[in-house]
């Protein structure tokens, strides 16, 4: 099932990208569409931090991944670049799984 | 702009040296992304499939963001958080292909490294003219696809061997990632107000809905503030 999981959805986004450079004057070029799919990974890159900050299963819960998370937006705001902004979070839970 | 004019050597070195040190950061990356398959129960070899079939940072994520697939309803919430998340890459195929002018092999090629950062190193070099875009565009392309695989294949084995992901804080390494991603596009009132959207409408579903769908129900937010008009972009 995973194999199948990774096998479509690495299609699906090859036919993406093909699709955009195969037809140039495709629908893809209308204003609305273009609006819709810069807002895309807005929406769900939101939804993803939500979900796996806080959500285990079906339930919310506060552990060691908020802890995490909170400090990588002030590392964020320190405008520090992406790799340090991950371990900034991955030392901070590590460090509260181990107290 | 836009015209055949021979592009010069130094700033051929200049492109080639930005196109390569992007490529290296973010191929960096790649060594999270291969721990956090590793988290969710994927072998190295399909978190390097991954990386060397569906080559796009945020899709991967997607993937493995949603646990250990162990139903098909899973696997379904998995590949559709991809597609939505990879629609973006069918608009900067849109942008590339009138610079890139390819046919046959090199437009699949080219098409597979159609990424935020080959695009945006390419756009980047517009008042040069075209050479300059087609350059950055392959310099960057391929280098991030040489390192991401590589750095991924690092990420996977090491996470393998080190053992439980939560000792060394990789929870909170994978939503850290997400907000890593989404944080440059939150510039405007319309991304703040969509993601404030999604993420609430994930706090509200979260204890009620299936797992995967408030996550796959965000991208409501999105298609109604795009649908209308005027915001950022």
């Amino acid at each position: 099932m995973i194999w199948a999981t990774v096998l479509i959805s690495s299609l699906g986004c090859f036919l993406l990208k093909y699709a955009g450079m195969a037809m140039p004057d495709a629908w893809l070029s209308s204003p609305r569409v273009q609006r819709i799919a810069n807002l895309m990974p807005v929406a769900l890159l939101s939804a993803l931090v939500i979900a796996q900050t806080f959500g285990v299963g079906q339930t919310l819960v506060l552990d060691a991944r908020a802890a995490g998370v909170a400090v990588a937006i002030v590392v964020l705001l320190l405008r520090a670049p992406f790799p340090v902004v991950v371990v900034a979070a991955a030392v901070t839970s590590a460090l509260l799984h181990r107290l | 702009m836009n015209q055949e004019v021979e592009l010069p050597d130094n700033e051929r070195r200049r492109i080639t040296r930005d196109g390569v040190s992007l490529a290296f950061t973010v191929g960096l990356y790649g060594t999270a992304f291969g721990a956090a398959a590793s988290s969710s129960g994927l072998s190295p070899w399909q978190a390097l499939a991954l990386s060397a079939l569906l080559f796009s940072g945020a899709s991967q994520f997607a993937v493995v963001g949603v646990g250990v697939i162990t139903s098909w309803s899973l696997a379904v919430t998995a590949i559709t958080g991809a597609l939505l998340l990879g629609t973006r890459n069918a608009l900067y195929g849109l942008r590339m292909a009138p610079i890139l002018q390819v046919r046959g092999f090199k437009r699949v090629a080219a098409a597979q490294i159609t990424i935020d950062e080959s695009t945006g190193i390419a756009i980047s070099q517009e008042h040069l003219g075209l050479p300059a875009m087609r350059h950055g565009f392959w310099v960057t392309g391929l280098g991030v696809y040489v390192f991401w695989n590589s750095f991924t294949l690092l990420g996977a084995l090491g996470a393998d061997a080190l053992g439980d992901p939560a000792q060394f804080g990789l929870d909170a390494a994978v939503p850290a990632a997400f907000l890593g991603l989404l944080w440059p596009r939150l510039k405007g009132r319309t991304p703040w107000a969509v993601g404030m959207a999604a993420a609430i409408t994930v706090l509200i579903l979260l204890p009620h809905a299936p797992v995967g769908v408030p996550v796959i129900t965000s991208a409501l937010a999105a298609v109604v503030a795009g649908w209308k008009s005027g915001g950022a972009k």
